[in-house]
């Protein structure tokens, strides 16, 4: 009785049901006619106005354009900054003055485009660990008119594997955040444009890698030991040397990352190859017998392993903004980081800026790298991406003056030779330590 | 003429997906191993690689590690697959929609998940047993991901199976494990093959897991990929294992496609014969089984996830913390999470569109059916259709890079690249839930239709547009929460930083020191969670998923 009822509604509900169902398919394949043509037409748009894709029609893109209005929460960005952070802003009428020496710099360099600068746009390909203040780009754009497109894809490697992929037709007008171990592929991969920026006399020339001036400093990173402060006292104190950490001493208590797979890890060989020479290796079978432990990544290391995230091991490779940032992130607040640094272990990690080739813009590209090393971006990177600045004229904030320790006399190695010798260094690492 | 009309309408949806398939996979795939091998042969490049012994050792694992996996899973899965296919007991939809919440979470998830697993039951080192960094690890993972292709897949066919044939062999005399092994197993093989065969692809191409939990050692093919495209950029090496991977991945996929079709085929639904009956201890066996694998790297999480600093005690600090925009993120994590939820709703709706048009293609191909194109037409959708599923990240983000670089395709930096990305991983997730649907339909009701004077496409759109529009709904729960989740692919879409999503903002949460972000590091990761797992609840109370091939 129950099925035949429900045979019966369902047969006579069904010309109503079917109508709609109808309409539905045929909403289906409008729907996706329209989309396709939407999508063609951003497309073709988007190659005048770099991501800013705009659409006239349809829904979808609309709703991902949005995303970045619609989610501002009204934290500590204020909201104009974080409604649209530099990207689709108008160059404003009135020009302020730059507050700064460098505001001057700027101008010489586009002189004789100052013009076509006002209004126009750069595009800053970088990898997703950049980040600034709101109100710094804003700054730039409010002293030239130019407003700037970030753009973030991946790691510092990925950015790089990427620009050597697009060369020719690069993604953006400017590339941030390669670094000396990725730097000679990417001058290999032809993909910047030699610029010596006014700016650099304020930079130590220890920093300049390319004598062309293809790339420009901006910041620098050391990866360093980093220690667990209570698992030490004077009976044991904390390591000094790489070579203390083949001391029985300090046996099965240091973690590293595989060169293969992470930067630091990488970083941290080189140090030891830096400092041994041909001897690594011996150095290498001497820390395997004294227990290391390996990672894939940094955060398996500092977080798994290490005594900060609840491991057992209190020494490990990180940087030297580690403990900076323990001091800051610490929870509930701390008075002094609980880790230090042996800083006769460091790794010198330099990130560069350069002007892509087949740039857009590239006379903003050059304005935008000039605004790199004013003090205005240099004095706002170290607590965004906890790296330090490298123009003298920077102004370290408290946290890093504090509890931040800079090597005299850091490790670093040639470009060119990390490059050439990196996949037979690793290589043979793997089968020293892994095997 | 008309008759030209209805052909040409009737090719729309395949020619749609044709060339979204081929716009925004095919050939930026094809576009990255043509540059990786430069002027070199395919056949000469794959030969170096597989002469060289450190890649066949690592095609080797990657094999290995997922038979064992798929293996594993299947033992695991299989008795909770019966028991919540033949027992009565209250909730069981519950249950099924529970056991899905692993499948879709984000891998960044379930590797912090296991890592605090570990590290809270002692499991990471030195005496005892020692879970960290071995290929047990990765074994778990696996099994803990896809303990529900199997409890879903099989449970489906399970319990479709007509109990009478059971029941007269019970009266004849036969044993319950003798009337498992020679009347239950023998019909549910076909269900087993192909539940095994996508577990079996998800193991053999995962990353995330494999890199984290295997600790330095293990190497797959997928991990090196990316290690030969980025670490090394030494291209001729990644395109020839990218090659080797798809080679690997379309045949399993075409295997796994045939396993399907006769599934479907071997028994149509009947709903007669699967009255659920008793409930024993076998039942909460199952159940507890179940928690323990799946509830208990889930429960680790949450209890990190409001655990305060220097173990003093839980509160929500942590998630109050979300709305907070540290300085370290372009975003706060909150706002990562409705950026994410902003990317998910159009991709979304695009995966349905393609997987919805492809569904339709696979099943009835419209002209040419004849003379048999069609089919062909149809079988090849199915099996490119689903190749996204073991496709690697990188290969495809890198392969958009260099491909669409003119216009009118240059859509490189534009924001629509995030939902499209999605939507071409979301795709299979849609195929897969709707072919076997519209397969499991009784040819009958299409033949009465027909008979009763409707034309072919009204035939198409009142019985299989109404009966798919269920499973659209699983579908779209899919595609929604593989979009929420999304890693690989986004992390190499270029893209502005304000629309940093959450899993992004998770990594890099997890990527700096301090106690304070750890912290909410977990808090999103519940927080997504939440999300991906409400998303699989809704479509489960929606939809009707029990022929989805997952």
């Amino acid at each position: 009785m129950n099925t035949r009822s429900h045979q019966t509604f369902g047969h006579l509900d069904a010309p109503r049901r079917n109508h709609g169902k109808l309409s539905a398919a045929r909403a289906c394949i409008v729907t996706a006619l329209a989309l396709a043509l939407a999508l063609i037409a951003a497309a073709c748009s988007s190659d005048t106005d770099t991501g800013e894709a705009t659409p006239a029609s349809t829904t979808a893109p609309a709703v991902a354009q949005e995303s970045d209005t619609a989610t501002d929460p009204a934290d500590e960005t204020p909201d104009d900054s974080a409604d649209e952070p530099a990207t689709t802003t108008e160059a404003p009428d009135t020009q302020e003055p730059g507050d700064d020496t460098e505001g001057g710099d700027t101008e010489d360099t586009s002189d004789d485009s100052a013009a076509d600068l006002e209004g126009s746009t750069v595009t800053l390909v970088t990898h997703d660990s950049f980040n600034l203040s709101p109100e710094t780009l804003e700054t730039f754009t409010e002293s030239t008119g130019i407003t700037v497109n970030l753009l973030g894809a991946g790691d510092a490697g990925a950015v790089v594997s990427q620009a050597c992929l697009t060369a020719g037709a690069p993604l953006g007008d400017v590339l941030f955040g390669i670094d000396n171990t990725f730097l000679q592929r990417g001058l290999d991969c032809g993909i910047f444009e030699p610029y010596a920026s006014p700016a650099l006399d304020q930079v130590p020339d220890h920093f300049e890698l390319d004598a062309q001036n293809r790339v420009t400093p901006i910041d620098f990173g050391d990866v360093c030991i980093n220690y667990w402060k209570d698992a030490f006292d004077d009976t044991l104190p904390p390591p000094a040397t790489l070579d203390d950490l083949t001391d029985p001493g300090y046996a099965d208590m240091l973690v590293v990352q595989n060169p293969e797979t992470s930067s630091p890890g990488l970083a941290f060989l080189l140090a030891t190859i830096a400092q041994y020479g041909d001897g690594w290796e011996d150095y290498w079978t001497a820390l395997r017998d004294n227990g290391v432990s390996v990672t894939a990544g940094w955060e398996d290391a500092y977080y798994g392993e290490f005594i900060a995230g609840g491991g057992e091991r209190p020494i490990v490779v990180s940087y030297a903004s580690s403990p900076p940032a323990e001091f800051i992130y610490a929870d509930p607040p701390v008075d002094s980081p609980p880790t230090g640094v042996v800083t006769a272990s460091c790794y010198r990690q330099i990130e560069f800026a350069g002007v892509l080739s087949g740039a857009a813009n590239p006379a903003g590209a050059q304005a935008l790298i000039d605004f790199m090393l004013t003090p205005t971006f240099q004095d706002d990177v170290p607590l965004n991406m906890f790296v330090f600045p490298v123009s003298d004229a920077a102004t370290l904030p408290q946290a890093f003056v504090d509890h931040a320790e800079i090597a005299e006399d850091p490790f670093i190695l040639e470009p060119a030779e990390v490059e050439e010798k990196r996949n037979e260094w690793t290589e043979r690492w793997v089968q020293l330590v892994l095997r | 003429m008309t008759g030209l009309v209805r052909r040409v309408v009737g090719a729309v949806p395949a020619a749609f997906v044709a060339v979204f398939a081929t716009v925004f996979f095919a050939w930026p795939i094809a576009g990255v191993i043509a540059r990786g091998l430069g002027g070199s042969s395919v056949g000469g490049v794959l030969l170096d690689v597989l002469g060289s012994a450190a890649h066949r050792s690592v095609l080797w694992f990657t094999f290995w590690q997922a038979a064992a996996s798929t293996v594993l899973t299947v033992a695991l899965a299989l008795p909770a697959a019966g028991a919540v296919a033949r027992l009565s007991f209250r909730g069981r939809r519950l249950v099924r929609a529970a056991a899905t919440v692993p499948f879709v979470l984000p891998t960044v998830v379930v590797a912090a998940a296991f890592e605090g697993l570990f590290d809270r039951f002692a499991l990471d080192d030195g005496d005892g047993l020692r879970l960290r960094h071995t290929v047990w690890a990765i074994l778990l993972a696996h099994a803990f991901f896809n303990y529900a292709v199997v409890l879903r897949t099989v449970g489906a066919h399970w319990s479709a199976l007509d109990t009478r044939l059971e029941d007269q062999a019970r009266v004849l005399g036969a044993s319950r494990l003798a009337v498992f092994r020679q009347v239950v197993l023998p019909r549910l093989a076909p269900s087993i093959a192909a539940a095994s065969a996508i577990v079996f692809l998800f193991s053999f191409t995962s990353f995330g897991v494999v890199l984290v939990l295997g600790g330095p050692a293990r190497a797959t093919l997928e991990t090196e990929i990316f290690r030969y495209a980025i670490t090394r950029f030494e291209l001729p090496t990644a395109a020839a294992l990218a090659v080797l991977q798809l080679a690997a991945v379309v045949a399993l996929v075409a295997v796994s496609n045939i396993l399907e079709r006769r599934c479907a085929a071997a028994e149509p639904v009947t709903r007669a014969a699967s009255a659920p009956r008793r409930r024993g201890p076998g039942l909460w066996v199952n159940l507890g089984l179940m928690t323990v694998l799946l509830g208990l790297p889930i429960a680790v999480l949450v209890e990190r996830s409001f655990s305060t600093g220097d173990s003093a005690g839980y509160s929500l600090d942590n998630y109050t913390a979300m709305a907070q925009r540290v300085r370290l993120l372009p975003e706060s994590a909150l706002g990562a999470l409705v950026n994410s939820l902003q990317f998910a709703v159009p991709a979304t709706a695009l995966a349905l569109m393609v997987g919805g048009a492809a569904a339709l293609v696979v099943i009835r191909p419209g002209p040419g059916t004849r003379t048999g194109v069609g089919n062909t037409v149809g079988r090849v959708f199915d099996v490119g259709l689903t190749l996204p599923l073991g496709t690697s990240a990188v290969t495809v983000g890198l392969g958009m890079l260099l491909v669409l670089d003119s216009p009118p395709l240059d859509i490189r930096t534009s924001v629509i690249i995030v939902p499209i990305a999605h939507a071409v991983v979301g795709t299979p997730f849609v195929v897969r839930t709707l072919v076997p649907m519209l397969r499991s339909i009784n040819p009958r009701l299409r033949e009465a239709a027909a008979v009763l004077g409707a034309s072919p496409s009204r035939v198409r759109r009142e019985v299989d547009v109404r009966i798919a529009s269920k499973g659209l709904a699983v579908g779209a729960g899919f595609a929604f929460a593989v979009s929420l989740g999304e890693f690989g692919a986004t992390s190499f879409i270029p893209r502005r930083p304000e629309t940093l999503t959450a899993p992004l903002a998770l990594f890099r949460l997890l990527g700096t020191p301090g106690e304070a972000l750890r912290g909410q590091a977990m808090a999103l990761a519940v927080a997504l969670m939440a999300l991906t797992g409400m998303a699989v609840f809704v479509m489960d109370l929606l939809g009707d998923s029990r022929r989805s091939a997952f």
